[in-house]
């Protein structure tokens, strides 16, 4: 049997065109996300950034690892509309080579983290007694690492580049998605409906799946949007060290690291690349938060 | 109040064990030999082995494990490999100065955080509101290490009004502390202003109203005091951020910290010092938080630890 709840919300792509149904939950997100200029901006950010990674070696006016000497550290100019790197290569180019890093790092490390982290909080949130206990206990552990700490730990430990730093991202991520997965679950769980559906002989996969799962999906969208922002954030951290990913590849935080030690003469090489982070991350934030205000106002506080 | 406090701190044990050992399992899986590093490619493999000997790298994990926890316990950090000094003492020098960065970043970000959150909540959806919250998302968008950098430039190179590094006077602080404590800023200020929008439909706030009070004085006086809750634990988060966000600020203004420090130690393959210092930084994260659920008490009367 199918019990449908004022909480169940789809984001199907037919409900955020035109509802058919003047009230639908749906249509109610799109009119309210549609209404937030500041949520459309978001999203205009973050489809214009994957068209750019997508279509990098279309956008991009120059081979982004083509090294010019003669030209390093060139200032902005018709040639070089953002200027040159300190080994003459077209910083634009490398700004778009460089989202196709940042996306690709951020969206697996999210989704690696939604998938094990949201799958730790569901389980501890509604199994209970000590396996919560345990669970949460282990999340405890990685959370008391201070924010970079752990990733430059694991980093440290595993070494650089695209594929560990990934990973780093992704395990300094799973803590965050399981506690906010758990409390979803706690109080979804005692909802009257799910009550019904367990004095009715649904099993516990039947609950999990057809009942609770469908009900956080909102939130978890939400959250992995504001987390793809800080993932962004924290790759960029890692390459900025020297511990996330390695030259050639055009990494942004890779980018404003090499142009530190001109940063004197020629600041330009350390600003555009800054400037790209920034607005990425504007957009996932921008998006993030239009997505939670859309869907459920009472999230506000929550993240 | 004592016997909860007790309580906490005993609380915290099993997670810096749980600390220890992730570390230790992560230093384990590095690629590559830190007794081969440190010997460089001409040693003799007796000397490898008496070094790793020396190291206790010839244990399995569980007895390392057991070993360090117990010289933890009595204070024994171990020596760094890079320059052969108690781990302990290497840390003790730095130590002050993260710390002061970091409380001087929180200082600065919830003063600022809250003042921009009120204001920000006295006309919601004005325009001052809009701007406000633009600026604070703008804030907490920015990669704090290109903020230095672009403040470095800017204030240090351009203009000249502050150092470019170091230590020494109070002007040495504030270039790292404002870039450090600038996502924190955008934070706070965002969840004041929400937390306080939650209160002020409360109904005490309708009271204070009834009895004539103006806008200012009840945001100030009634609702703020029971606003702060949230906010303050999400301070206890962004302490994290600014500890994290330290290893940045110290590498761009060569900040002598523990940041530093660590990252030294991570290129040097010092697994010792990186070890000890990572475990300081989550000691001192663990303690801040529980300082801060201890202000609980103090901000909220109503609220009692037994």
């Amino acid at each position: 049997m199918h019990i449908s709840t004022r909480e169940s919300i789809t984001t199907e792509p037919r409900a955020l065109g035109l509802a058919t149904k003047p009230r639908s939950p749906a249509g109610d997100v799109a009119r309210r996300f549609v209404r937030n200029r500041l949520a459309l901006a978001g999203l205009f950010i973050v489809v214009l950034l994957a068209i750019m990674a997508i279509a990098a070696p279309v956008i991009a006016p120059k081979d982004p690892a083509a090294s010019t000497l003669a030209d390093a550290r060139a200032r902005p100019s018709r040639e070089y509309l953002l200027g040159a790197d300190e080994l003459g290569r077209d910083i634009l180019s490398r700004i778009i080579y460089g989202s196709r890093v940042a996306l690709l790092v951020a969206v697996l490390a999210v989704g690696a983290a939604t998938l094990v982290g949201g799958g730790i909080g569901l389980i501890a949130g509604f199994a209970g007694g000590w396996i919560d206990e345990v669970l949460m206990r282990l999340m405890d552990i990685l959370l008391a690492f201070p924010y970079l700490l752990l990733a430059i730990a694991i980093v440290s430990a595993l070494g650089s580049g695209v594929e560990k730093t990934t990973i780093a991202v992704a395990i300094w991520a799973v803590p965050n998605f399981a506690r906010v997965v758990r409390g979803q679950v706690l109080t979804l769980k005692e909802r009257d409906y799910v009550l019904a559906a367990r004095a009715l002989g649904a099993r516990t996969p039947r609950l999990l799946l057809v009942h609770i799962t469908p009900n956080i999906i909102a939130p978890i969208i939400v959250f992995a949007s504001l987390y793809m922002a800080n993932a962004i954030l924290l790759e960029a951290a890692l390459s900025f060290l020297g511990l996330g990913v390695q030259p050639p590849q055009a990494s942004w935080g890779l980018m404003v690291a090499s142009g530190r030690d001109f940063l004197r003469v020629d600041p330009h090489v350390t600003t555009f690349p800054g400037i790209a982070i920034m607005i990425t991350v504007l957009g996932f934030n921008l998006l993030g938060d239009g997505l939670r205000d859309a869907m459920d106002p009472r999230l506000r506080n929550r993240f | 109040m004592r016997r909860y406090v007790i309580r906490r701190l005993i609380g915290i044990i099993p997670v810096m064990l749980g600390v220890i050992f992730v570390t230790m399992l992560t230093i384990e899986l590095i690629p590559g030999d830190p007794v081969a590093m440190m010997l460089g490619e001409n040693a003799r493999p007796e000397q490898e082995a008496a070094l790793r000997e020396h190291l206790g790298l010839d244990q399995p994990l569980p007895v390392r494990y057991v070993k360090y926890v117990a010289d933890v316990a009595t204070g024994d950090l171990g020596r760094s490999i890079q320059t052969n000094r108690p781990v302990l003492d290497e840390i003790r020098d730095v130590w002050p100065n993260t710390l002061v960065l970091a409380v001087a970043a929180m200082a600065l970000a919830i003063v600022a955080g809250v003042v921009v959150g009120v204001i920000s909540a006295v006309r919601p959806y004005g325009v001052i509101d809009s701007i406000a919250r633009v600026l604070a998302l703008i804030g907490l968008s920015m990669p704090i290490f290109w903020l230095g950098l672009v403040m470095l430039y800017v204030f240090a190179y351009y203009f000249r009004l502050f150092p470019v590094g170091g230590t020494g006077s109070w002007k040495h602080y504030v270039l790292p502390a404002v870039a450090l404590a600038t996502p924190s800023i955008g934070i706070l200020s965002r969840m004041t202003r929400s937390s306080l929008l939650d209160v002020m439909g409360e109904d005490f706030i309708r009271t204070a109203r009834a009895k004539g009070l103006r806008g200012a004085s009840i945001i100030t006086r009634h609702a703020l005091r029971n606003a702060m809750i949230p906010v303050m634990s999400v301070v206890g988060l962004q302490f994290g951020q600014l500890l994290g966000g330290a290893v940045l600020t110290e590498t761009i203004f060569s900040w002598p910290g523990l940041g530093r420090l660590t990252v030294r130690g991570v290129f040097a393959r010092d697994f010792v010092l990186v070890q000890g210092a990572v475990l300081t930084f989550a000691m001192a994260f663990v303690l801040i938080n529980l300082l801060i659920d201890l202000s609980y008490a103090y901000i909220d009367p109503r609220i009692h630890y037994d």
